[in-house]
């Protein structure tokens, strides 16, 4: 038994090593721009950078509309499956896994053929199209996910209560989704929303293809042409994943405390 | 007006399954009253106006998932005249792309049984391994967050952490007088992607594997030592039996995880790494190999392999629901 503990202690030690040391390693080059001391030289570098500000903030708005139009695909269809076709479950599970089959290059690479300027929906022929060709293409990035999330937080209220209760007091279906299923699986959305961020602020390939001005193309061009401005950004970026998580978890949490008995 | 107008809310065709108070009796009154015909026509209007209610997602699925893959797919068995051909798929085994999948394949497989092998270890530390209980959701977040830092910054890590002057390597040759690059090793290599890859793939085994493991009842050990078993005999016959499909199962995850992944690898090793996807990458961007359609074969390769690979996995998962539940 002893033993059994001093070998978990290892695997541990190992894991956390693993876990830290690039991060250290990480934070103390991204301090090494001015030569012989320490200081934060990179970090005022990369925030004094207008290109870094804009492809941030698109990159921002395009997780938001991106968490936007998810939501409004995702909760309606997870919503009826479990009201009325429960049959068409595993269908619908299946194609929500679907992008985590075909690679997302193989996904944007179809959109370049099948919605170029030339086709008969020539979406990348505007700027707004493009766009919304990449907020789409994020959806279906954190669909698996956004499904996921939604479908568990649907299947711990009851819906078809809920819904009848509504009904026999005259709501409409858009009062129902809106004003009773949606608020009730509100901690479910945040934790599928900010997921879908994390997903989306850095994504490279898809908005490398579709030539947008995002965040991850951003710090490609950082990464090849710069020496300390890359590791402060992946600090920054690594901050934003873990500030993601952290709120995915105290939603997560506070929900956990309402429930208890 | 709402009710003739907004008919696809749920109250307007009350089914036998989904009985109402108040119009329950309306309802049969009219079912015994209409035939047959217009019962099943009725019926017919009542499941059309439920698929309107998935049909915004079917549609979606369609035009932005399923479609532009197919034509990919279709695109690989024509020629760029439009006929049907194999050509495209014999063009696939030329030693350039071949080696091109063979690297990703390695990278992928071997990223993800070291990450499966560590993240068990793990796993099975928190899950049984007697640590103190706090430790466990603190692995979990730590790798939530871990399993989701992937892409470019995670490449910028690594150049900072073992580059030519990161700080595990400044910092060895200093104590230990240990010039790891001068062994031989290179970031932007084989092992150096590989390393690279198991930052996310280590938590990312941890967080899938870790409810299996939760299924491994305590009474099944306690069973096993009453009738005089061994540890090793516990593992042998008991244990892994149960707990291989699951395993092997996220290790194939792992591999797909790994196998679709580009940016890191672009960020990290330009491309002087040919993996299938910085192959594609530029094949989109340029193409590179002169024929469009070999694109599109190049893209079914993919495909192919992350489909079978996601076949095996469900598989696998059918096979360890059986006893972990």
């Amino acid at each position: 038994m002893k033993q059994s503990r001093l070998g978990s202690w290892i695997a541990l030690f190992i894991g956390t090593l693993y876990f830290v040391v690039p991060l250290a390693g990480t934070f103390e080059f991204s301090l090494r721009m001015r030569r012989g001391e320490y200081s934060f030289d990179a970090y005022r570098s990369v925030f004094a950078d207008s290109a870094f500000q804009e492809s941030f903030l698109f990159s921002c708005l395009m997780a938001l509309a991106t968490i936007v139009i998810g939501v409004l695909i995702v909760v309606p269809t997870a919503y009826w499956v479990q009201l009325r076709l429960r049959k068409l479950r595993p269908l619908i599970e299946f194609i929500t896994l679907l992008p985590l089959v075909i690679p997302a290059i193989v996904i944007v690479f179809g959109y370049l053929r099948l919605y170029n300027s030339s086709s008969f929906l020539p979406m990348t022929a505007e700027i707004w199209s493009t766009n919304l060709l990449l907020a789409f293409s994020y959806v279906t990035l954190a669909l698996p996910y956004m499904y996921r999330a939604v479908d568990t937080g649907l299947r711990s209220i009851d819906v078809r209560t809920l819904t009848e209760a509504a009904e026999n007091l005259g709501a409409g279906w858009t009062t129902i989704l809106f004003k009773v299923i949606l608020p009730n699986v509100r901690t479910a959305i945040l934790s599928g929303a900010f997921l879908t961020f994390a997903i989306v602020i850095g994504e490279f390939t898809m908005a490398s293809l579709l030539n947008r001005p995002a965040f991850g193309p951003y710090l490609q061009l950082v990464g090849a042409n710069r020496a300390y401005e890359p590791s402060a950004l992946a600090v920054m970026a690594f901050v934003l994943t873990w500030a993601c998580m952290g709120l995915i978890n105290v939603f997560g949490r506070a929900k956990q405390i309402k429930h208890a008995p | 007006m709402d009710r003739l107008g907004c008919c696809w809310r749920p109250q307007a065709y009350p089914l036998a399954a989904y009985p109402s108070v108040v119009s329950g009796k309306m309802t049969q009154s009219q079912e015994t009253m209409a035939p047959p015909s217009a019962a099943s026509r009725l019926q017919l209007v009542q499941s059309a106006w439920a698929w309107v209610g998935v049909a915004p997602f079917l549609i979606f699925a369609l035009m932005f998932l399923i479609l532009p893959t197919l034509y990919l797919i279709v695109g690989g068995f024509q020629d760029p005249q439009g006929n049907f051909t194999l050509q495209n798929i014999f063009d696939l085994f030329t030693p350039s792309i071949m080696s091109a999948y063979w690297i990703s394949i390695k990278v992928s497989g071997a990223s993800a049984i070291v990450g499966a092998v560590i993240g068990f270890g793990l796993a099975y530390a928190v899950v049984m391994g007697g640590l103190p209980a706090w430790i466990r959701p603190t692995l979990m977040t730590f790798s939530g967050v871990a399993s989701n830092f992937a892409g470019l910054p995670l490449a910028f890590a690594f150049l900072a952490t073992l580059g030519r002057t990161g700080l595990v390597t400044v910092l060895l040759v200093k104590f230990f007088d240990v010039n790891i690059y001068a062994t031989g090793f290179n970031l932007l290599s084989f092992w150096g992607l590989t390393l690279t890859y198991l930052y996310f793939q280590i938590p990312l085994m941890v967080l899938i594997l870790t409810p299996a493991l939760d299924g491994l009842k305590r009474e099944w050990r306690e069973a096993s030592e009453i009738l005089g078993a061994s540890a090793l005999q516990y593992w042998v016959h008991v244990a892994f039996p149960i707990l291989w499909p699951s395993v092997l199962g996220c290790t194939l995850l792992l591999f797909a995880n790994a196998f679709g992944a580009i940016a890191t690898a672009y960020a990290l090793t330009g491309s002087s790494l040919n993996i299938i996807t910085i192959l594609l990458y530029a094949q989109i961007r340029g193409d590179v190999l002169h024929n469009p359609n070999l694109g599109y074969a190049l893209a079914l390769g993919m495909i192919f392999i992350t489909g079978l690979t996601n076949g095996a996995y469900i598989w696998l998962r059918g096979r360890s629901e059986r006893w972990l539940r």
